[in-house]
């Protein structure tokens, strides 16, 4: 309890939020960073997902992309990226992360487009609309649950390894952690540590609890009754 | 830059470069000079991940019977656990080790715990709740009480789920691990960041990668051929 009580302490002190570097700086980072992530992850996940989930064909792909990327640590593609043409930096970072979003974003789409009735596919076809128009008209809109559901999971989780981006320098409210071991636990760092875990575990689950209303509000009433749980549990949060 | 440079470099600089052909991804004079170091990290590696799993497991199974047995609980056992599940590794780490202390690896094991038991808790639930109602009801016909019934009849026939949640577990934590290297106790993760540290000493990194990655899917291999021996009658099915 001694520990939490400090790590109030630090947080209730208004210039560990203002000073350069400081809580309001790393996760404005933070933020960035993940943005990025889940925008480059979406434009990769949802298109292959979407096409794969429109031909039919490739679950066996996408189950094993999703089985090795669970297997392949965080860290191991934050310390590897820095060292590539890449460079250092953010880009390194984004990227890392954004290998992490693909899987669930992936899965999810495919997921959504193959859960759909045959039968719903075949009376549109019936009704004389072309391949596109399946997908644009029928498709995708009876999968846009599955398409939020994957989003939540990819950011969840993308804001929850950025901080991992500490250990190579990157920024991020992890940083705020790093900060406090390198303060050393017996000189007074270790209220900061318990401050930054504090900042990290609640901007998570604040994510969370954003994303799941948008999952709601985007779910139209017909569906909502339907679909128990979440479509696809994904790797955890790094 | 070969990938795989096997050639033991006639003139290496002691110290390793950070770029150039004195550094490269792979090299077997590096896994040859440090074997006994990796193989120490490898260990500890595999040791927190069995007793991370292995706790989980101990802790997963009464919550899931729990749940499983009294419904109204299920809400708010899965909810917890995925509360749990939600607040980052690095951030638990955080809150668990100033309390525990970083001298050993209690705070990396508890968080380990923490995060297999979601995974562990929804697929043995799912597993027991997929036993169908009539083989309950056969059971309960043949004189089997409450527990009797659990032990000898559902737990039995919900092995695949649980084994489907331990494999995701396992490989799951062997890849989170490597976050304990935020306290030095994160075994291969150590590696992976001391050869980061130590000037960009990528055949360091490579190597604790690469292994951590085999480890996984060596774990998961094992699991699933233990998984195979123990559920003889699904592979006829499938046959």
């Amino acid at each position: 309890m001694n520990y939490f009580h400090e790590g109030f302490v630090w947080l209730n002190d208004p210039l560990n939020w203002t000073n350069p570097g400081g809580l309001l700086d790393r996760l404005e980072e933070h933020l960035v960073i993940s943005l990025w992530a889940v925008l480059i992850g979406c434009l990769v996940g949802w298109p292959l997902g979407i096409w794969l989930g429109h031909r039919g064909r490739g679950g066996a792909a996408v189950v094993t992309v999703a089985n090795l990327t669970l297997a392949l640590p965080t860290l191991a593609l934050l310390t590897i990226l820095p060292l590539t043409p890449l460079g250092f930096g953010k880009p390194p970072v984004v990227v890392a992360l954004a290998v992490f979003a693909v899987p669930p974003l992936l899965a999810n789409a495919y997921t959504g487009l193959r859960q759909i009735d045959p039968e719903t596919r075949e009376a549109a076809r019936g009704m004389g609309l072309s391949g596109g128009q399946v997908l644009r008209r029928v498709e995708l809109p009876l999968s846009v649950p599955y398409l939020a559901a994957g989003l939540r999971t990819a950011a969840v989780q993308v804001v929850a390894t950025a901080a991992l981006a500490a250990f190579v320098n990157g920024g991020g409210l992890g940083e705020i952690i790093s900060a406090g071991f390198g303060i050393g636990m017996s000189n007074g760092g270790g209220g900061q540590i318990v401050a930054g875990g504090i900042a990290v575990a609640l901007l998570a689950l604040l994510v969370e609890g954003l994303l799941a209303l948008l999952q709601r509000l985007v779910t139209p009433k017909a569906l909502r009754r339907a679909r128990r749980g979440r479509a696809t549990a994904a790797a955890p949060a790094g | 830059m070969s990938f795989l440079s096997r050639a033991p470099a006639p003139a290496w600089p002691l110290a390793a470069p950070a770029d150039g052909p004195g550094n490269p991804w792979f090299s077997w004079r590096y896994v040859h000079d440090n074997a006994d170091e990796i193989l120490t990290a490898l260990q500890f590696h595999a040791g927190l991940t069995a007793r991370a799993v292995i706790f989980a497991l101990i802790v997963a199974l009464p919550l899931a019977i729990v749940a499983y047995w009294w419904r109204p609980l299920t809400g708010p056992i899965l909810a917890l656990s995925g509360v749990l599940y939600t607040i980052p590794s690095l951030a638990l780490l955080a809150l668990v080790a100033p309390a525990v202390g970083t001298t050993r690896d209690t705070s990396v094991l508890i968080a380990l715990v923490l995060y297999a038991l979601l995974v562990l808790v929804r697929n043995i639930l799912a597993g027991l709740t997929q036993v169908p109602a009539e083989v309950r009801d056969a059971a309960a016909g043949m004189g089997y009480g409450r527990f009797g019934r659990l032990v000898r009849i559902e737990l039995p026939l919900a092995l695949p789920g649980v084994l489907t949640g331990l494999r995701l577990a396992t490989v799951s934590t062997v890849a989170l691990v490597t976050v304990g290297s935020l306290i030095g106790q994160g075994g291969l993760g150590d590696m992976i960041l001391g050869g980061f540290r130590n000037n960009f000493y990528k055949a360091e990194i490579m190597t604790g990668a690469v292994l951590c990655v085999a480890l996984a899917l060596v774990l998961d291999l094992l699991i699933a051929g233990a998984g195979r021996l123990l559920t003889p009658w699904a592979r006829e099915r499938r046959a």
